[in-house]
């Protein structure tokens, strides 16, 4: 016979997406194809010899000089705690607005608009009216960055709670789920496809504007100090922190979001 | 005799839908569907409710589950009611949640019942799949597996909405075979759907039969057959004949 948990909540199975070929696989054409383009831009840069365009080498260098006198840190922290304080507020609020509106249809229909007007807004007039009217800090530039993130998130909810199985809930009420088993064991694993989909596009987006954010009105940050950078067309330093943060943004897709999506999914033939 | 009172708590379940209709529906009119359904079930019998699809058996089931609330009339389950439990059409599995967490969910934490479960499991052929997910098994298994989920809670009344449908012959003879193991081992009321009048002769004590377009009941028999007689498709070809030509 097979061994039998007693618990429901089961010890954590072993992650599909780790340890196997496939995982392998895929990470040997991702650092393939990441060598090829920096051979390309390394061959590029020395036809070209623009001081516009610097090696692949000179920008890796120009990174740890960074990293010694501290600088790198001091920035790409202040900008990481930004972009997790608006991450969390935004999928916390959006989850909230877009399950309210995925249940209740009449809100839905009068929301709706709103919705698209706020989808709709650019990044650059939010920033700029909280600036203006919260002021020059931290809370009006994590402000501005959830109000372009939340729609986003809540859109996506909406369809997930549209599309929660009534076969499933009516089984819950048969069965006398109560309120809270239902929730974790009916309603949230259908919405856990669209939460990782809301968050895996949520945060690609949100370092985005955080860094025009810290551009327009903070004093640290990777984004301010890409500004300073191009105030004195520093190509050099600009790619240097843009690719120090894309490599952080990666290894957190890598080692957070890619293995969660794995271990939500692990019940899928 | 009933009590001055008039409410029996024997258990016999009391079934009275004056009115039941679907709303217009884009250019559907409105439909009547149920009209003066009114029949009382004793307990520990197996009432099978038949008739052609569309005749409104399920939803007649649902409106006595309380899934459907509306319909002008009036169901007293008796002092049963919280002991009741629902078998789908389909299995209705959560299909994250391992077979076992499914049918351990359906219990309230603590409940000594959770022992039975790997017994349950076995006893309906499902001792080796308890740690697979819904997904992965056959659809005969998955709905042993809602037998299963159905039965750890030995339930007073029973409610199945055609749970045998779909599946090939032998797997819904097996089904059925285990389904008069598990109420011979646990007599509960039973109000079972089905359309499939062999199925019906088999399985029930007594039959209710709804007639599409009169809305109503049609014909209300009791079936005569021994258990023996019950496994014997030529007895049940007869009784069948006798209850469906009458």
């Amino acid at each position: 016979m097979a061994p039998v948990s007693t618990r429901i909540s089961s010890a954590p199975r072993p992650l599909r997406a780790f340890g196997s070929n496939s995982t392998i696989e895929r990470f040997a054409w991702m650092a393939g194809s990441l060598i090829v383009f920096g051979l390309f831009w390394q061959v590029l840069a020395d036809i070209l010899q623009n001081r516009y365009l610097p090696t692949p080498v000179a920008v890796f260098e120009i990174m740890l000089r960074e990293a010694r006198n501290g600088d790198l840190w001091k920035h790409t922290s202040a900008t990481l705690w930004r972009v997790a304080v608006a991450f969390v507020i935004s999928m916390f609020i959006g989850t909230a607005i877009g399950l309210a509106l995925g249940r209740y249809k009449t809100a839905d229909k009068f929301f709706d608009a709103w919705l698209i007007l706020f989808l709709n807004l650019p990044a650059l007039v939010t920033i700029t009216l909280c600036y203006i009217w919260f002021g020059l800090n931290d809370t009006a530039a994590i402000a501005a960055v959830a109000l372009n993130k939340i729609p986003n998130v809540a859109v996506n909810m909406r369809e997930g709670t549209r599309s929660l199985s009534k076969d499933l809930s009516e089984m819950a009420v048969m069965y006398r789920f109560g309120r809270w088993k239902t929730l974790r064991h009916v309603t949230v694993p259908q919405l856990a496809p669209f939460l990782a989909a809301a968050a895996r596009s949520g945060l690609s987006l949100v370092w985005k504007i955080v860094l025009v954010v810290e551009a327009f009105g903070r004093s640290n940050g990777v984004g301010y100090r890409l500004a300073i950078a191009f105030q004195e067309f520093d190509v050099g330093t600009i790619l240097a922190y843009a690719l120090t943060f894309i490599l952080i943004v990666q290894l957190i897709e890598f080692a957070v979001l890619q293995p969660l999506q794995a271990r939500v999914n692990a019940w899928r033939r | 005799m009933a009590p001055l009172n008039g409410a029996k708590a024997d258990g016999t379940i009391r079934v009275s839908v004056k009115r039941k209709m679907f709303p217009a529906v884009g250019d559907r009119e409105p439909q009547l569907v149920l009209r003066d359904v009114e029949f009382e079930v004793a307990p520990r019998s197996f009432l099978v409710i038949t008739g052609p699809s569309g005749c409104g058996k399920s939803t007649l089931l649902n409106i006595i589950a309380g899934l459907d609330t509306d319909y002008e009339g009036a169901i007293d389950l008796g002092p049963a009611k919280d002991k009741m439990t629902f078998i789908f059409q389909t299995p209705r599995l959560l299909p994250w949640r391992t077979v076992y967490e499914n049918i351990a969910l359906v219990l309230p934490k603590g409940d000594p019942r959770h022992a039975g479960i790997p017994a349950m499991l076995e006893r309906v052929g499902l001792g080796q799949a308890m740690n697979a997910y819904p997904e992965m098994l056959s659809l005969g298994m998955q709905r042993r597996a809602a037998l299963a989920r159905g039965f750890i809670l030995e339930p007073e009344i029973l409610l199945m909405d055609e749970p045998f449908v779909s599946l090939d012959d032998p797997t819904a003879a097996s089904l059925r075979e285990l389904l008069m193991e598990l109420w011979h081992g646990h007599p509960t009321t039973v109000i079972f759907v089905t359309h499939d009048r062999s199925e019906a002769i088999q399985l029930g004590t007594r039959i209710l039969r709804l007639a599409p377009g009169k809305a109503s009941v049609a014909q209300d028999a009791i079936v005569t057959l021994t258990d023996a007689q019950r496994r014997d498709r030529a007895a049940v070809l007869a009784e069948q004949n006798r209850i469906f030509s009458s």
